[in-house]
C-alpha cells in the first residue's frame, strides 16, 4: 500500500524473557482511524508506544511515511515531528500554564516565535472547546479539560498521525464524552488516528479498522461492522461479550 | 528531663562567667582596645570562609548535576561512570583529600609538564567542591527520579531533545524537591571549610587558631568561633526558607 502512513512488519518485543509483542503486522493508511482493543496486558499500549519510539522493538520493521524507525537520531526526530501522542495520565507539565504547555514544543523544537506559537495554541484550545483556560495551571482544570489540553498540545505540533493510549481510562465517567467528542471531531476532519480504548461506542462511530489483541498477538482485525457483529475468533467473541454486556 | 539537659550548657556558661579564674572574656571584650582588635582579627576571616564556601558550593552544584545525569541514563556504561565517581569520591575523608589536592596535585601537573601552582584558597575550593559533588549528585538523582516518567515521555513526544526536556520540564519541577537537601549540603560545605585552616588559608578557624597561640585563651576564642559559624548557618537557613516560600508561591500562582 503506497500511501501507508504507518507500517508494522513482523514486530517483536521482549521485556527480558517475556514476549510482549509477537509478530505484529499492521498497516495504517493516511487518514485511517484504527482502534485497538483487548484485555489488559495484551500489548496494545506497547504497540502504540513502539510506533512513537517510547519503547524499542527488538525485531521487525516499523516504517512511518516510508522512513524506517531506527535508533538513529534523525529517524527519531522525524517520527517525533510526525507522530503526536495522548497519554492515559495526560502528562501535562504542572509547573507551566496551559498556554505554556502548548507553546513549549512549537517554540523549542520547531523554532516558532512566541507570538506565532501562542496564536497556534489559542487556535487549538478553541478547537478542543476550552479557549478561556489558557492562563490556568493544568491542576486547576478538571480531568476532562486536562485531557483536552493534552490533545491540543499534540495538535500544536501539527502531527500527521495522532496516537491515543487509553485517553479516557483515567477520567471520571461524566467527563469521558467531552474528550470523545473532541476525538470524533478530529476523526471527521481527516486526522490519522490510532486509538487504544475500551470505548466501543466511539469505536463503532469512527473506526475504519478494528484490531483485537490478546497475549501479545493481533488475534483479529477488520471493519467494525464485521468485527462487532460477527467476530471470527473465540477470544474476541468472549472479550466483546464481556465489555458490551452492560 | 530533656529540658534540664538543654539548660546545662547555659548553666556552665553562667558559672564560667562568674568566676574569673576559668573565663577570661577580656581577650575579646569589645570595650577595650585590645579586645576589639582581637575581635576584628577573628571576624576578618569571615570573608575567606564565605568566599571558599560559596564558590565551592556553586561548583559542587554544577559538577553534581553533570555527575547525576549519566546516573539517570539508560545505558549501563553511563550509569557505571556515575556509580564509580560517587562511590569513590564520597569514600575519601575531606582532610586526606585536601592534602592530596594541595600537596599532591601540583606534582601531578608538573609531571604532565604544566606549572600550575595551587594556593590554599583554590586548594580548599577544589577539595570542597569535589568532595561535596558526590552528595549533590545523589540529591539531583533522587530529585529527578521523583518526577514521573510520563513527564519526560510527554516532552519527547512534542519534539524536545534530552537537554530541552531537562531544562524546561524535569529540572523546574525537581528543583523544589532538590533545594532543601541542597541547602543542607551548603551548610555542610560552610562547616567543612574550616579544614582549609590546616593548609594555611586565613579563614575563621585559622584566625582563631592564630589568636589562641598568642593569647592562650582557647575557651573564649573558640566559643566566639562557634558562634561565628552559627550566625553564618542561620543566615543561610533564613535565605533558603525565603527562596522556598517564593518558589512555592510561584508554583501555586
Amino acid at each position: 500500500m503506497p500511501d501507508a502512513a504507518i507500517e508494522l512488519v513482523d514486530v517483536n518485543k521482549w521485556y527480558g524473557t517475556f514476549h510482549v509483542l509477537k509478530d505484529i503486522n499492521l498497516t495504517i493508511s493516511s487518514g485511517e482511524k484504527v482502534v485497538i482493543c483487548g484485555p489488559s496486558g495484551s500489548g496494545k499500549s506497547t504497540v502504540v508506544r513502539c510506533i512513537n519510539k517510547l519503547e524499542k522493538h527488538q525485531k521487525g520493521t516499523i516504517r512511518i511515511d516510508g522512513v524506517e524507525l531506527t535508533d538513529d537520531a534523525n529517524s527519531v526526530a522525524t517520527i517525533r515531528s510526525e507522530v503526536g501522542m495522548v497519554f492515559q495520565q495526560f502528562n501535562l507539565f504542572p509547573h507551566l500554564t496551559v498556554l505554556e504547555n502548548l507553546t513549549l514544543g512549537p517554540i523549542k523544537a520547531r523554532g516558532l516565535s512566541r507570538k506565532e506559537a501562542e496564536e497556534k495554541a489559542r487556535h487549538y484550545l478553541e478547537r478542543v472547546h476550552i479557549p478561556d483556560q489558557a492562563e490556568k495551571r493544568p491542576l486547576q482544570l478538571s480531568g476532562g479539560q486536562q485531557q483536552r489540553v493534552a490533545i491540543a498540545r499534540s495538535l500544536c505540533m501539527e502531527p500527521r498521525v495522532l496516537l491515543f493510549d487509553e485517553p479516557t481510562s483515567a477520567l471520571d465517567p461524566e467527563m469521558i464524552s467531552e474528550v470523545l467528542d473532541v476525538m470524533v471531531e478530529l476523526a471527521q476532519e481527516g486526522m490519522t488516528m490510532v486509538v487504544v480504548t475500551h470505548e466501543m461506542g466511539f469505536a463503532r462511530k469512527v473506526a475504519d479498522n478494528m484490531v483485537f489483541m490478546d497475549a501479545g498477538e493481533i488475534v483479529e482485525q477488520g471493519k467494525p461492522e464485521h468485527f462487532f457483529t460477527n467476530p471470527r475468533s473465540e477470544r474476541c467473541q468472549k472479550f466483546l461479550s464481556q465489555i458490551l454486556q452492560h | 528531663m530533656k529540658k534540664a539537659f538543654l539548660f546545662l550548657p547555659l548553666f556552665l556558661l553562667a558559672a564560667g562567667c562568674s568566676s574569673s579564674q576559668t573565663w577570661g572574656w577580656y581577650v575579646i571584650n569589645p570595650t577595650t582596645e585590645s579586645g576589639w582588635t582581637n575581635i576584628k582579627f577573628l571576624i576578618s576571616g569571615m570573608g575567606a570562609t564565605i568566599q571558599i564556601s560559596l564558590i565551592a558550593a556553586v561548583l559542587s552544584i554544577v559538577i553534581g548535576l553533570l555527575v547525576a545525569l549519566p546516573g539517570l541514563a539508560e545505558s549501563r556504561g553511563w550509569r557505571l561512570v556515575n556509580r564509580i565517581y560517587v562511590e569513590f569520591v564520597r569514600s575519601i575523608p575531606l582532610l586526606p583529600m585536601l592534602f592530596w589536592v594541595f600537596y599532591g596535585l601540583p606534582i601531578v601537573f608538573q609531571s604532565m609538564g604544566m606549572n600550575i601552582p595551587i594556593d590554599p584558597f583554590w586548594g580548599a575550593i577544589i577539595t570542597l567542591a569535589i568532595s561535596d559533588s558526590a552528595f549533590t549528585a545523589e540529591i539531583y538523582r533522587a530529585g529527578i527520579q521523583s518526577i514521573a516518567k510520563g513527564q519526560s515521555e510527554a516532552a519527547q513526544t512534542i519534539g524536545l531533545n534530552y537537554f530541552q526536556t531537562m531544562r524546561y520540564v524535569i529540572l523546574p519541577q525537581a528543583i523544589r524537591r532538590i533545594l532543601p537537601p541542597l541547602a543542607n549540603q551548603f551548610i555542610y560545605v560552610v562547616k567543612m571549610s574550616a579544614f582549609a585552616s590546616v593548609i594555611g588559608m586565613q579563614e575563621l578557624t585559622r584566625r582563631a587558631n592564630e589568636l589562641v597561640v598568642t593569647e592562650y585563651r582557647p575557651l573564649e576564642i573558640y566559643t566566639l568561633l562557634v558562634f561565628e559559624y552559627l550566625v553564618l548557618v542561620l543566615i543561610i537557613s533564613a535565605g533558603v526558607r525565603w527562596l522556598e516560600r517564593r518558589m512555592g508561591a510561584d508554583e501555586r500562582g
